[in-house]
């Protein structure tokens, strides 16, 4: 995956020179996951250049380069570590358009690593995506595909507003798939079928794509039941319909995240299911998360979600 | 150069200051340098933009006595420093404001009526009644406007500058903040950056010693303002704030140096903030009135006005109406903002994105229901605190 985000970004680069990356240690060394590899070579210190050690720098810097014509793809190196931004992304990134009244706008990315299973403890594994959700005027998108991380990128920054590209970390070398060379894009807001199915449904994002993907194979083994995996690719703002759709087609619902639970995405999603499809469900929705604490680090492995506890939840809400 | 006052509780110490102006205006002190001072035309034009700052906040001030509009943040006192500062730039170069570089706008050729229509936040107002009164925009002047939370605005004026840098456009960007910012992360972030990437940005704090009710010997251990330049690799000069020409030629020297592709300054223009830090705060509680009284004796507005006088530019262009002028001029603008009504409730839901999402255009939906089956919203009562 890290390759096709690599990709995406020469991609659209070549196409267009408004498209500049800024981040620690993006240029000469290409980033600390090689996502930005060649980038300074190929079209120079102006276009892919490290900054200073100041995330609110970063993101502030690509505010005003984004208002001013210019549509940055800002890095933060880990998920992590973009809380001294925060400010700029929610107070600024997030509400310009609105006020302005449209008269200024961010057409801006900030691409980030995030998530768990590289042993990185508590500041090096977080799972962000509901602190952005939440935040009106941004956009916020999860690849879990190398195929879908260069188009959603390149979407993500053809965009005119404000993008939170949360990458799974877990998954930049997992595994390989052939992605197109040409430029293409993956629309956003919408979501993928991953497996079909109509005996229950698993919602899920970025890392725990694999993991979902894993558990509908044992419970058809376990139960002989399909289950249908849908991957949201796009968190905010969500296709409503193809989410209400599987959850009136299938009437069992399991969400996976692998971010702590209260207040977090899955309490949203479980929230509007309830409201616009509760007389389709044939079971309470259930939710396979984080634990409600920091992020561990040499129990990291019984934190995350895994193919074990997520086949239990769905074996779950068949049975009941 | 002179001593800096003493008087001023707010003054970390005593440093020197950049000026121009004797202190009764009468002329100009001796031994000035004649490069990047104001033209007779830009002396006007300055004179003016501070007179018409001055009226509109003190017509604002009374509206908002009256209840007619909810909060004003003043630059009574500091006209010199903003309007002085404000007329170096092209309509090309961004400004960056903070709250009370709204008159900078202005000065830029932003309509009064717009800038009335803000204060209302009714529907004329290009940001569609979304901000509290006092955060202006105009973008046909390149004029952002700044969010409430200090300093943040000041690496998106790196940002811009780089853009324009980029392109080989000969722009600046001016980066206003006040001498609170300076405490800021985003202080920190832009000037740090904006000096390694050599940005043409312009650096101006309004140095107006308070800080709401914290004066400056308790925002900084710096010797002054100024002086923070230093850390960062740049130029920093400490200015005589209410001294419009002093302000005028330290700025435009380091607009030059920036659109020369030299990098960014830091002007700290030490002025004084007359009046509350806004309309609902009352600074009686927190300094002296002798220092008040001191400043008021330093009221950059009658300065410039004896200079002017001195050199016969006041009688020449008839300067003796403009403030009659500009009142009515306020009166009319006022007049036309209360005829106008709030922006249309659909506008809630429009530019949080480019494009209404669904669950927004489903909310306003229900909003609608809700004003058609029960009638309007119940009047918020709460007062703003500062």
């Amino acid at each position: 995956m890290v390759q096709a985000v690599n990709d995406g970004l020469k991609s659209i680069m070549r196409e267009d020179d408004s498209v500049l990356v800024l981040g620690e240690d993006v240029g000469p060394k290409g980033g600390v996951f090689l996502a930005t590899e060649g980038l300074t070579s190929e079209f120079g210190e102006d276009r892919c250049f490290d900054t200073p050690l100041s995330e609110d720098g970063i993101i502030g810097v690509g505010v005003g380069l984004a208002m001013n014509g210019m549509k940055p793809v800002c890095e933060i190196q880990f998920q992590d570590f973009i809380f001294p931004a925060f400010d700029q992304i929610v107070s600024e990134a997030a509400k310009m358009r609105y006020r302005s009244g449209g008269q200024y706008t961010v057409p801006m990315v900030i691409r980030t690593p995030y998530g768990g299973g590289i042993r990185g403890g508590l500041y090096h594994s977080q799972s962000g995506e509901a602190y952005f959700a939440h935040t009106a005027g941004l956009k916020v998108v999860v690849p879990s595909t190398p195929y879908d991380a260069k188009g959603l990128l390149i979407s993500s920054i053809l965009d005119p507003d404000p993008v939170v590209f949360l990458e799974p970390k877990a998954l930049y070398r997992a595994f390989r798939e052939d992605v197109p060379e040409e430029m293409y894009t993956v629309d956003l807001s919408t979501t993928r079928d991953v497996v079909p199915g109509d005996d229950a449904v698993i919602f899920c994002y970025g890392a725990m794509v694999p993991v979902a993907t894993e558990a509908a194979r044992r419970v058809k083994e376990s139960r002989n039941k399909d289950v249908r995996v849908v991957d949201l690719r796009t968190l905010m703002p969500l296709d409503e319909d193809a989410v209400l759709q599987a959850a009136r087609d299938c009437g069992r619902i399991v969400i996976v995240q692998e971010a702590p639970r209260f207040c977090g995405y899955g309490s949203e999603l479980s929230a509007m299911i309830a409201e616009h499809a509760v007389e389709y469900l044939e079971a309470p929705i259930k939710r396979v998360t984080g634990f409600d604490t920091p992020f561990p680090n040499t129990l990291e492995n019984y934190y995350l979600p895994d193919a074990r506890r997520v086949t239990d939840a769905v074996e779950e809400v068949l049975d009941f | 150069m002179g001593k800096a006052s003493t008087i001023r509780r707010a003054d970390p110490g005593t440093f020197p200051l950049h000026r121009v102006l004797q202190e009764d205006g009468s002329g100009l002190l001796d031994g000035v340098d004649s490069e990047f001072l104001p033209t007779e035309a830009k002396l006007l034009e300055i004179y003016r933009a501070m007179l018409t700052t001055r009226v509109l906040d003190e017509r604002m001030l009374k509206l908002q006595r009256q209840g007619r509009v909810a909060f004003v943040g003043l630059a009574t006192g500091q006209e010199a420093a903003i309007h002085g500062s404000g007329a170096v730039f092209e309509t090309e170069d961004w400004i960056w404001s903070a709250l009370r570089e709204g008159g900078i706008a202005v000065q830029r050729g932003m309509p009064l009526r717009e800038y009335i229509a803000h204060m209302f936040g009714n529907a004329e107002d290009t940001a569609k009644g979304r901000q509290m009164p006092n955060h202006f925009q105009c973008a046909e002047v390149n004029f952002p406007s700044w969010s409430s939370v200090l300093g943040t605005q000041l690496p998106h004026a790196v940002g811009a500058a780089m853009a324009m840098k980029r392109r080989g456009e000969p722009h600046v960007c001016a980066a206003y903040s006040g001498d609170g910012a300076t405490s800021s992360n985003g202080f920190h972030c832009a000037m740090n950056m904006a000096a390694v990437y050599k940005s043409p940005v312009v650096f101006v704090v309004i140095d107006n010693g308070w800080a709401i009710s914290v004066p400056s010997a308790k925002q900084t251990a710096a010797a002054s303002y100024g002086t923070k330049a230093k850390a960062y690799g740049m130029p920093g000069i400490d200015v005589d704030g209410n001294d419009a020409l002093a302000c005028y030629q330290a700025v435009a020297r380091a607009t030059a140096r920036a659109r020369a592709g030299e990098g960014p300054t830091l002007l700290n223009l030490r002025t004084y903030r007359m009046g509350g830090h806004s309309s609902s705060d009352d600074p009686t509680r927190y300094r002296d009135d002798a220092e008040v009284a001191h400043w008021e004796s330093r009221d950059p507005l009658p300065r410039l006005e004896a200079y002017l006088k001195a050199q016969g530019l006041y009688e020449q262009h008839g300067c003796a109406s403009w403030r009659e002028e500009l009142v009515e001029e306020v009166a009319e603008a006022v007049n036309h903002a209360e005829s106008v009504g709030p922006p249309a409730l659909e506008s809630l839901v429009e530019d949080v994105y480019a494009e209404p999402p669904k669950h927004l255009r489903r909310q306003v939906v229900e909003a609608l229901r809700i004003v058609a089956e029960k009638g309007e919203a119940d009047a918020v009562e709460g007062k703003f605190p500062l």
